[in-house]
């Protein structure tokens, strides 16, 4: 996480700005971050990064509580970021949370 | 457990590969409490199928498809397996070994299965970085990598492994050039005429094969950058492969004093020269020979099985059979293929087929047999060879094979129960019959894992196949085991469709629920599957889900490894306009897009788009009369033309008239994967009309119709399906053929693996002799098509908040 430097909650929007199964990003000052909405309405969010090869994971296609990257198939964990076996490498989580219908993530000023 | 039966002995098995494991699978099956066993293996996994490494790298299996013993495997059996961890000293005064992190373990009986390590040229440049060998999982990892990057790769040696390791590479889009120091390739297994013809099959397949060549250099600084040959030439490299052979693994054999020749030398009974010690598989040496091959170790270890445990065995060596794992080459080689003055040889060619099959035979028998181009009979072949059968009543036919021949053993019924039906594993057909009888055993699978038949490289599935149903008789399920969709269901994709239609299915999550789908909501294989498939289906009534399509078909635009967009407007029939091209060219100076280019589709390609400009610049060709080209989809993409008998002196018909028919009948169209279309104004075919899903040809009287197809990774030519006369008719079959592969293709089956796997005659059947099925297909693809032809940039452009980012912070 982001260690000395503090943070603070931002709100991103609503939940229901993210179709179920779906992702939208949002602008920050360390790039774009990718808020994920499954099917369970669970919402996190991760670096809209792949660990593989940068793929926009925020394009893929979400299942179960995973996300699988349009660039090569990597499927990525949501809630830890971690790439699926045979696959090695994991992506930033970037707290978030909700109050009631808004969706709050924590990021550095 | 009865506490007074006597210590276990302790086993020790230096080696956790195939030999040495296929050993300890011999011992247990005989005793399975005598010993207590432990395995050293340097490589930190279970056991796998090395034999599978190449379809590994061609990407045809993943390495979980070849593990044969995972962990579990060892710990049911009571086995100690220390893995990633080499064995670097045996003391045998001290019945010891010792391995390099320290591990000792004490042995009654030792069993040295070291393998063979690859022969590295001793040329300079042999040590860089980029140089690798083509041994394990380690170095198909390594390759993998360096074709994520794509460039050039030079394999050196053009046998077996070598050429498997090419077509590996090349399938994954290297550009590759084989190198072999001998005048012709596998000179071990193939005669000239045969190797010619291999040779010209792996140019086609786009690798560049180099004889004679002799390696002087590898070049490069720290890592590798070319091959430099002795006769000067340079050839660019990002990735070497050094294929010329293999040397067994004898250095902890030799430095424990045993004694080694080229090998780790061994008797009949598989010991080595110290008594407590066995060897078997590629690290030996026996009566002079080695070993390359995986047959003769199935021996080798049952040999050491039987010595080990008291009793009296030999290991006799046999012929043993060649084949090549390249897709769709079929080769069979073994015995003495080449002959000499004392052998007669019966040769059959059928150049246009691409088939030549050599038999030597040496008095009455059979001692030698190449197959290229059709290796269907090999069993029988290596049978006759195996058992020296005499053969002089059968030589008419011989070269024709069994059902030509007459011969008894025409079948795999009557085939002797010592008939070996698996090559790989070596499995007989006696062992799989009492199998099935005592296991009651009724799918190959069953067979497959309960005596590793059809196990390895799956060619005598059939085989085993026909065996089960000569066992079975009635009882026999003849359904084919489809393949499943993906890990999410047991179904395969017609099962599932049947079901979509049979249960009036028509959501995604109704799918699963009814189905018993093993997830919550899929995966990113079926989703997109099952959405096709409903919208297929239900054409006007299924709600298409855009959370279940590729990012391409959800943006209308195709991802770029940077993240950007490209976009392609679609061009009728590939004519443009002053206007349109007025158009493009604004809207590439207004959004600074950074890349156009002219496609092989006969359009012009936008690159760099960003996502959050995707609905302006859609907006802004659609105001000059443009609409989505498709390019992104699994959809109809172009109809490339030439320009016809409108202007080109040899044109026949209005091509580009009849490409614009044709793009205006089908533009929207939602296939299986994407659907490529021309229409050539004469048989010169200029645009190339017999590589595409569907191509029309104009001749003097009318049109030629070809389907199925495909200039990718693997070229196929269209066939031939129908010559009509009008143009009326050419949109009807077009129609009913694009039907036909809408309702019973797999999703992510092109036409050409389609039709390749259906063959072209049941698409003849009921396209072009079934008249009234024609008429009803092209009925339900023009009712599907009335739902569609609604251009997605326009709807799309209309809800573009979605396109750009929910917010930003900081």
């Amino acid at each position: 996480m982001d260690g000395y430097f503090p943070q603070a909650w931002h709100d991103v929007g609503t939940i229901d700005d993210i179709p179920p199964q779906g992702a939208r990003t949002v602008a920050t000052a360390r790039g774009q971050v990718a808020i994920f909405r499954t099917r369970d309405d669970a919402i996190f969010a991760l670096d809209d990064r792949c660990p593989h090869k940068d793929g926009r994971l925020s394009q893929g296609i979400v299942h179960g509580h995973s996300v699988t990257c349009p660039l090569h198939n990597w499927v990525i964990g949501l809630a830890d970021g971690r790439a699926a076996e045979p696959d090695e490498g994991c992506v930033r989580t970037i707290p978030v949370r909700l109050d009631g219908r808004r969706i709050l993530i924590a990021v550095r000023v | 457990m009865n506490m007074l039966a006597p210590a276990r002995k302790r086993l020790v098995v230096v080696g956790n590969g195939m030999a040495g494991i296929r050993a300890v699978e011999e011992i247990l099956e005989r005793a399975p409490h005598v010993f207590d066993v432990a395995v050293f293996g340097a490589e930190p996994h279970g056991n796998y199928n090395r034999i599978l490494l190449s379809p590994v790298l061609a990407g045809e299996k993943s390495f979980a498809d070849i593990v044969t013993h995972d962990r579990d495997w060892y710990d049911q059996r009571g086995i100690e397996l220390i893995a990633g961890e080499a064995v670097v000293e045996i003391d045998r005064a001290a019945r010891m070994v010792r391995g390099e992190r320290g591990t000792s373990r004490r042995y009654d009986a030792l069993l040295l299965a070291t393998g063979s390590d690859p022969v590295i040229l001793p040329v300079p440049g042999a040590e860089l970085d980029g140089v690798v060998g083509f041994r394990g999982i380690a170095d198909v990892e390594a390759m993998l990598a360096a074709c994520a990057d794509g460039g050039s790769a030079v394999v050196i040696g053009g046998g077996l492994l070598g050429l498997e390791a090419a077509h590996g590479l090349s399938r994954n889009g290297m550009d590759v050039t084989v190198l072999h120091l001998m005048p012709t390739l596998m000179e071990r297994q193939l005669d000239p005429v045969s190797a010619d013809m291999l040779r010209a099959d792996l140019q086609a397949r786009g690798m560049t094969v180099l004889t004679e060549a002799n390696t002087a250099e590898i070049v490069g600084h720290d890592r590798v950058a070319g091959v430099r040959l002795a006769d000067g030439r340079m050839l660019a490299a990002d990735l070497v492969v050094m294929a010329v052979g293999i040397r067994p693994s004898a250095t902890l054999a030799r430095a424990a004093g045993l004694d080694v020749g080229r090998g780790i030398k061994v008797d009949d009974a598989m010991r080595t020269s110290d008594p407590a010690i066995w060897a078997v598989g590629e690290c030996v040496e026996h009566r002079g020979a080695l070993f390359g091959l995986v047959a003769p170790i199935w021996d080798m270890a049952k040999a050491c099985a039987e010595t080990m445990l008291g009793g009296d065995a030999a290991y006799v060596p046999g012929a043993v059979g060649t084949r090549l794992k390249v897709t769709g080459i079929d080769m069979f080689s073994a015995g003495e293929f080449l002959g000499d003055d004392g052998t007669e040889e019966i040769v059959f060619r059928d150049a246009a087929r691409g088939v030549h099959k050599r038999l030597v035979l040496r008095g009455e028998k059979l001692t030698g047999v190449v197959l290229y181009g059709d290796a269907a009979d090999s069993a029988w072949y290596f049978d006759l060879l195996k058992n020296g059968t005499d053969v002089s009543a059968l030589r008419d036919g011989l070269v024709f094979g069994p059902a030509v021949a007459g011969a008894p053993a025409a079948s795999v019924e009557t085939l002797p129960d010592t008939a070996e039906i698996c090559g790989c594993n070596g499995v007989p057909k006696g062992r799989i019959l009492a199998a099935i009888a005592e296991h009651k055993l009724t799918t190959v699978d069953a067979v497959r894992a309960r005596t590793k038949a059809s196990a390895s490289c799956g060619t005598c599935s059939s085989q085993v196949e026909a065996l089960l149903k000569h066992a079975l008789g009635a009882k026999f399920d003849a359904t084919p085991k489809a393949k499943p969709v993906c890990k999410c269901t047991s179904l395969g994709h017609d099962a599932v469709r049947a079901e979509i239609r049979a249960g009036g299915l028509k959501t995604i999550p109704q799918v699963m629920r009814a189905l018993d789908w093993h997830t919550d909501d899929g995966c990113a294989s079926c989703r997109p599957a099952l959405n096709y498939y409903l919208l297929c289906a239900w054409p006007g009534e299924y709600v298409d889900d855009a959370q279940s399509r590729f990012t391409n078909e959800r943006m209308h635009a195709n991802i770029q490894k940077d993240g950007t967009y490209s976009v392609v407007p679609r061009m009728w029939g590939g004519l443009t306009s002053a206007k349109e091209l007025r158009a493009i060219a604004d809207v590439v100076e207004r959004y600074e897009i950074p890349t156009v280019k002219v496609t092989g589709g006969q359009r012009i390609d936008l690159l760099g788009v960003k996502r959050e400009q995707l609905p302006d610049v859609w907006r802004d060709l659609n105001a000059a009369g443009m609409v989505s080209g498709h390019a992104y989809g699994k959809a109809l993409r172009t109809v490339k033309t030439c320009v016809g008998s409108e202007w080109c002196r040899f044109g026949t018909q209005d091509s580009t008239g009849m490409g614009v028919a044709l793009e205006r009948m089908c533009w929207g169209s939602w296939t299986p994967h994407k659907v490529k279309l021309a229409v050539s104004g004469c048989p010169r075919n200029c645009a190339e009309a017999t590589i595409k899903d569907f191509g029309v040809v104009a001749v003097e009287s009318g049109w030629g119709l070809h389907a199925g197809g495909n200039g990718g990774i693997k070229v196929r030519v269209t066939d031939l399906i129908a010559k009509v006369s009008t143009e009326l008719e050419v949109l009807e079959y077009c129609g009913a053929f694009l039907q036909l592969y809408r309702e019973e293709a797999w999703y992510l089956e092109r036409t050409a693996h389609w039709i390749e796997r259906v063959g072209i005659n049941a698409v003849r059947k009921r396209v072009v002799e079934d008249a009234e099925g024609r008429r009803a297909l092209h009925a339900r693809f023009l009712h599907a098509q009335s739902f569609v032809q609604e251009d997605p940039w326009a709807i799309e452009a209309a809800r573009s908040e979605r396109f750009s980012d929910l917010a930003t912070v900081g």
